[in-house]
């Protein structure tokens, strides 16, 4: 298997140039080069990775290059193409709108053998887009990595646990407010169920909960620095360099159990607040692919998650394995669209 | 000393002949590829980041570094001959720089924005060596309050923008920030103008909106009136002695070294951004400029360029201030570079500095050798590029149409974008045909989103109270600039308008021998007055002989 490193890293180093192509003239050529020989040298590595009844498969990320979204198609390509699961998984990039452009694009994708990152960020995107494509339409694959989120404030905060926070949201209402990512994200959504955790009527939630939006990363991160806000809600990765420098506390993580990069911030649970909620993503297929064909690419996940190749592009990205495949991730993407809706429709953003 | 002996240990790293090749690689990657319109800066390191994946992160930082100050200098090239921004940033270039390639003058607006763009990102990069970490404290101390009075001052931009007549420029600007409003609001996650189209949830990319209108739409300007005979050769200099001459310089330098102070703290401010600082830079030069040279401003006025090309590089060091010392990305490059960062399992954060010294001091020292590395490859290159122009204007703009819809399709790879681009295109048409500016409605359509966001921010943190907008500091130093701007501007205006009237003949004579000096330098000032004639002229040969050998009849 080694022995056969070489040959694949040309084959990415190829891609890459094919992508810079296409931006250029002459490169059209080559790009179509590049995905009509694919095919043809796909001939080698059936046998013995694995019984391999898929050739190609193609990766979507339904984001523009540079988001957790794109680095996870991109992992998954490299490893599915390095470990021979697979003769070629090219990459593509249809970004837009948290995810619904994308979607919208799966919707009318005739090749069954095409995987669509989603996660947590796609289902509340949907309600808040009110998008014709739902993620129920798609085929769910699996959840392959998640992400806690981790509940902060200045490091010269009056409030010294997570309780505090919420006790003064729900007495002084919108003189506390709370950043975080887009309107209806995931964090969105933590902030409204810690309220309604904290007894306050679901009818009452918009008018107390102060939750200023930010479109690109880092705006959350500078209100905190500059103390224009009172607290704010982020995945770990996002505030965990800040906490550590102390410009930051972290009151509480949002995962069952402590943060690998936070490991001395409790849980929300610790503090005696209800609430597990984390930031997954994981892989659609289109919807109304055949049985045999779902199965086949929930094989193909699974044999991923299975590399050691996998386990270490964990690692360095600092994403927390959540594997679950097949009908627990089925009925999990359906709890987790329930629970979506009830929340957005709680803080007021849906009817 | 510290910092310097720091840096020094940077440049020992940088320097190795390996590094400088890798960093050789970056600027050829970054110029070639930003030279694309539509690709800005953000688009080709996101497209080049792959690359990198192979190489150790020291080397992959110098290659970014490259390829973000490569594709820099690209997009402004672009702008210039070919009136299609490859990114926000250099929208305003575009003003100024493109009407003065189409006089003649594309070399010297080559060579101002290369030589600006060395001088400021210089500049700045200094600048970020020594002062990164005050600045950047500074910087994040600013709330949505202080974001909204800056977005305030660089509307007035616009007012040097409307043109002669004031309610179309009005007309544009309304286009401009209505267009802005389409797509998913950030506060409330509704969509707003989207007709149900999943493409326009993100809003409509800026740099479409600028190609579209500027690039799009003069080619079918251009082309409507083609039937009515030969269009002239656009005469272009020979011999690098030309580019500039000693007017340019004397005209440029300023604009340098303003546009680098108003680049480097912009782009470090977290709701600055490079494009804003550009806005600021253009209007602050059109209003210092001398009357004999403002009155070419909308005509190809090199401040127009130097200014603006120098901010967007200075902006561009700015932007690593907050990215490097508090890991905050502050605009679209900087979350990719991000990224890679997080690819190579370093979190760029307030402990940056101290977990991965030689990482970054490598990184700054390259910023300075990719600087130089630009400016020594991008120099000769300016007499290749303007030959572009000498292509005949059918097949240059044919080449104009294939490169904006190929670099429309290559920023999200979706045809819907190609289709935004025609419609735009067509009202860019209507536009210019009716005698509407089309300036107005791009900074509209980039500042509008901008602006309502922040105020809405404020407003929402203040729970509605407008007394919160005037009250940091900021705030006042800023709209107490705004105000003796405008006093100052209305007063210089009487002023001047009271000395021409009690000494009309020394003016005039003075005034008009300048312009004489000017028009004499300049073969063709009155081809473009914003309207393309439709007739070959008579070209005007008091100076041709010696720059324009070649005959250069319409048949070539």
């Amino acid at each position: 298997m080694r022995s056969m490193h070489p040959r694949t890293t040309r084959s990415t180093r190829l891609q890459s140039i094919a992508r810079i192509g296409i931006a250029g003239v002459a490169a059209l050529t080559l790009a179509a080069c590049s995905s009509s020989g694919a095919p043809a040298g796909s001939d080698a590595p059936d046998g013995e990775a694995a019984p391999a009844a898929i050739d190609a498969v193609n990766v979507i990320a339904p984001a523009d290059p540079g988001g957790g979204w794109d680095a996870t198609a991109r992992a998954i390509g490299q490893v599915l193409t390095d470990s021979d699961l697979v003769g070629s998984a090219p990459v593509t990039n249809i970004g837009g709108a948290g995810g619904t452009v994308g979607l919208a694009s799966l919707a009318t994708e005739t090749n069954p053998n095409t995987l669509m990152i989603t996660g947590s960020v796609m289902i509340g995107a949907v309600e808040t887009n009110a998008s014709d494509n739902r993620v129920e339409d798609t085929t769910p694959i699996a959840a392959l990595t998640e992400e806690p989120l981790v509940i902060v404030v200045p490091a010269d905060s009056e409030f010294e646990t997570l309780q505090d926070l919420v006790d003064a949201i729900v007495a002084e209402g919108k003189g506390v407010a709370v950043t975080g990512g887009s309107a209806g994200g995931i964090d969105h959504i933590l902030a409204g169920l810690l309220l309604t955790e904290a007894g306050v009527a679901p009818e009452e939630v918009p008018n107390t909960l102060n939750y200023i939006a930010n479109s690109g990363g880092g705006e959350a991160l500078t209100m905190l620095l500059g103390g224009t806000v009172q607290a704010g809600i982020s995945g770990v990765g996002e505030f965990s360099e800040s906490v550590l420098s102390g410009d930051l506390r972290a009151l509480a993580v949002s995962s069952a159990e402590p943060a690998e990069l936070l490991p001395d911030a409790p849980t929300i649970q610790d503090e005696g607040i209800d609430v597990t909620l984390t930031n997954w993503r994981g892989v659609i297929a289109p919807g109304g692919i055949s049985d045999e064909e779902r199965q086949a690419l929930i094989d193909l996940v699974t044999q991923l998650h299975e590399q050691e190749a996998w386990t270490e592009l964990l690692a360095t990205n600092g994403w927390t394995d959540a594997f679950m495949a097949g009908d627990e991730f089925d009925s999990f993407v359906t709890d987790e669209i329930t629970l979506t809706q009830e929340t957005l429709r709680t803080i007021g953003l849906i009817e | 000393m510290d910092t310097w002996s720091l840096l020094l240990d940077g440049f020992a790293t940088a320097l190795q002949p390996i590094y400088l090749l890798y960093a050789l690689l970056g600027v050829l990657l970054g110029t070639a590829v930003g030279v694309l319109p539509g690709i800005g800066p953000a688009m080709t390191v996101a497209l080049l980041l792959p690359i990198t994946y192979a190489l150790e992160p020291t080397a992959a930082f110098i290659v970014f570094a490259g390829i973000y100050y490569g594709g820099m200098y690209g997009g402004s090239t672009t702008s210039i001959l070919l009136n299609t921004p490859g990114e926000s940033a250099s929208i305003v270039t575009a003003l100024e720089g493109n009407k003065m390639a189409r006089a003649g003058r594309g070399a010297a607006a080559l060579a101002t924005a290369a030589i600006g763009s060395f001088v400021a990102g210089t500049i700045a990069t200094v600048l970020l060596t020594l002062l990164a970490p005050t600045v950047a404290r500074f910087a994040v101390s600013l709330g949505p309050s202080d974001y909204f009075a800056l977005m305030v001052i660089a509307f007035l931009t616009v007012g040097a923008l409307l043109g002669d007549s004031a309610w179309r420029g009005m007309v544009s600007l309304s286009i401009g920030l209505f267009i802005g409003l389409i797509g998913v609001d950030t506060l409330t996650g509704q969509t707003r103008f989207t007709l149900g189209i999943p493409q326009l949830g993100d809003g409509i990319d800026v740099v479409l909106v600028a190609v579209g209108l500027f690039a799009l739409g003069e080619a079918l300007y251009v082309g409507s009136r083609l039937r009515g005979g030969e269009l002239p050769i656009i005469p272009i200099t020979r011999g690098w002695r030309t580019w500039m001459r000693r007017s340019d310089w004397a005209r440029s330098w300023k604009p340098w070294l303003r546009g680098a102070a108003i680049g480097f703290p912009i782009g470090s401010i977290p709701a600055g951004g490079a494009d804003v600082a550009t806005f600021l830079s253009y209007a602050s030069e059109r209003s210092l400029a001398k009357p004999e040279y403002r009155k070419q401003f909308g005509k190809g006025a090199i401040e127009g360029v130097a200014g603006p090309e120098a901010a967007n590089n200075a902006a561009a060091a700015g932007v690593l201030v907050p990215l490097l010392t508090l890991g905050i990305p502050t605009s679209a490059t900087a979350a990719i570079i991000l990224s890679a960062f997080q690819t190579y399992g370093i979190a760029p954060g307030p402990r940056l500095f101290e977990t991965q010294p030689v990482l970054v001091w490598a990184l700054i020292a390259s910023l300075f050798i990719g600087n130089a590395m630009l400016l020594v490859l991008n120099l000769p290159l300016v007499g290749m590029w303007v030959k572009l122009l000498q292509i005949p204007r059918p097949y240059l703009y044919a080449g104009i149409l294939v490169f904006a819809g190929l670099g429309a399709y290559a920023a999200n790879f979706t045809t819907f974008d190609i289709g935004v681009l025609l419609v735009l295109g067509v009202l860019g048409f209507f536009m210019r045909r009716l005698g509407f500016p089309v300036a107005p409605l791009v900074v509209g359509a980039i500042l509008g989103p901008m602006a309502e966001e922040q105020l809405r921010k404020a407003m929402q943190i203040s729970q509605g109270d407008p007394a919160y907008l005037v009250h940091s500091p900021f705030s006042w130093i800023a709209y107490g600039l705004m105000v003796v701007i405008i006093a100052l501007s209305l007063w210089l205006k009487r002023r001047r308008a009271r000395y021409e009237a009690s000494l009309p003949a020394v003016d005039t004579v003075a005034i008009s021998a300048l312009d004489e000096d000017i028009e004499s330098h300049e073969p063709h000032p009155e081809l473009d007055r914003g309207r393309l004639s439709t007739t070959a002229l008579p070209r005007v040969r008091r100076d041709g002989e010696d720059d324009d050998p070649d005959d250069p009849a319409p048949s070539r």
